[in-house]
């Protein structure tokens, strides 16, 4: 009886875990930062599964690994409530609503792409698009980029991607070589 | 035999896709249009507005579009899981020692060290996409323009001045 209760309440946290994040990766438009509030309000104030310190520390991390911020902190909140198992769960709802989302355009827009009114739909759009990196630029720009030397190693980095079309993964390597070379000693 | 690539090639992905979705868009870029021919650039470019559009991080949207092109759900599937895997690994095994991580000198520099890589990469996205055909005429550059100048001044919702600027290409290239 005991056992059975015990594997109930599991399953139960199990669930409630797959059910915040995939609320959480419904509600992730355009970019990760817009939708740490809500995972901070859904976890830490809502559902009291970690601490609000722990939360902070976990963003930290989740910003200097790679991979999207949401995916990230997903895994790192499933993590802290119910380990390995729990980061899958996290991970998995996070993801699905957006990959549901997808799989459906995919499946209805190959089939339309070629309508003039759809292309010309994403030829308005493209010059949208660029903008909206440029604006990126401009403010991840201006928060990463807080001295000379740096803005001289993004230049060049910028002028051997255009021109000498050095594979990207280079020209982070190359960055963060200069990093390590350059950053403090202690 | 595919299934094994989109493996590979997202899991590669996914280990470099640091700062942020558009810093991603030149690595996706190298690798499905130029190396292994998965999507044309034209394609590529309606990826990167369906992204925009749906919800989830852009290096995500793409490989489940990428791998549903190539390999229907159980493609898409595995390329979602691949773009995924470096990063949650890497937390299963920071997660451990989170503060000594975040004070770690190594680490800090190699932070330090990777921002100006993100900035280019992010400039060098955006100059692709003009190069490439995304602004083609004055219209274009109207667009553009005016889009650019929305969001930094109205600071208006991004979806919305992109489905506006789709609505505006609907009406004035008939």
């Amino acid at each position: 009886m005991n056992v059975k209760e015990d594997t109930k309440s599991k399953l139960d946290l199990l669930l409630s875990i797959f059910i915040v994040f995939f609320k959480i990766g419904v509600f992730t438009w355009g970019g990760g930062y817009c939708m740490l509030p809500l995972i901070k309000n859904e976890v830490v104030e809502k559902k009291k599964w970690i601490g609000s310190e722990d939360f902070i520390d976990g963003i930290g991390v989740s910003q200097s690994i790679p991979g999207p911020i949401a995916i990230n902190t997903a895994t790192f909140v499933g993590y802290r409530i119910y380990g390995t198992l729990g980061s899958i769960v996290a991970v998995t709802g996070a993801i699905l609503p957006s990959f549901a989302a997808i799989i459906l355009v995919a499946m209805f827009f190959l089939g339309f792409r070629e309508l003039t009114v759809v292309q010309n739909f994403f030829k308005g759009a493209n010059p949208a698009i660029v903008a909206l990196i440029v604006s990126a630029v401009i403010d991840i720009g201006r928060d990463a980029l807080k001295k000379y030397r740096e803005v001289i190693i993004a230049s060049i980095l910028l002028f051997l991607l255009l021109y000498f079309k050095i594979h990207p993964i280079l020209a982070i390597v190359i960055s963060v070589i200069l990093g390590l070379f350059l950053g403090e000693k202690k | 035999m595919i299934l094994i690539q989109l493996f590979l090639i997202f899991t590669q992905i996914g280990l470099f896709a640091f700062g942020g979705g558009y810093a991603i868009l030149p690595l996706i870029e190298k690798e499905i249009v130029n190396n292994f021919h998965w999507l044309t650039y034209k394609e590529f470019l309606e990826v990167v507005t369906i992204s925009q559009l749906t919800p989830g991080p852009i290096s995500i949207n793409a490989a489940t579009f990428v791998g549903y092109k190539i390999g229907g759900i159980l493609g898409s599937t595995v390329a979602t899981v691949s773009v995924c895997l470096p990063s949650v690994i890497i937390i299963l095994i920071v997660v451990k020692f989170l503060k000594k991580f975040e004070t770690n000198i190594w680490v800090t520099n190699i932070l330090k060290g990777l921002r100006p890589a993100v900035v280019a990469l992010i400039a060098s996205a955006a100059y692709s996409i003009v190069k490439g055909g995304g602004i083609s005429d004055i219209k274009g550059i109207i667009i553009g323009v005016v889009s650019f100048l929305l969001l930094r001044s109205k600071k208006l919702n991004p979806i919305l001045i992109l489905i506006l600027a789709g609505i505006v290409g609907v009406i004035v290239y008939i």
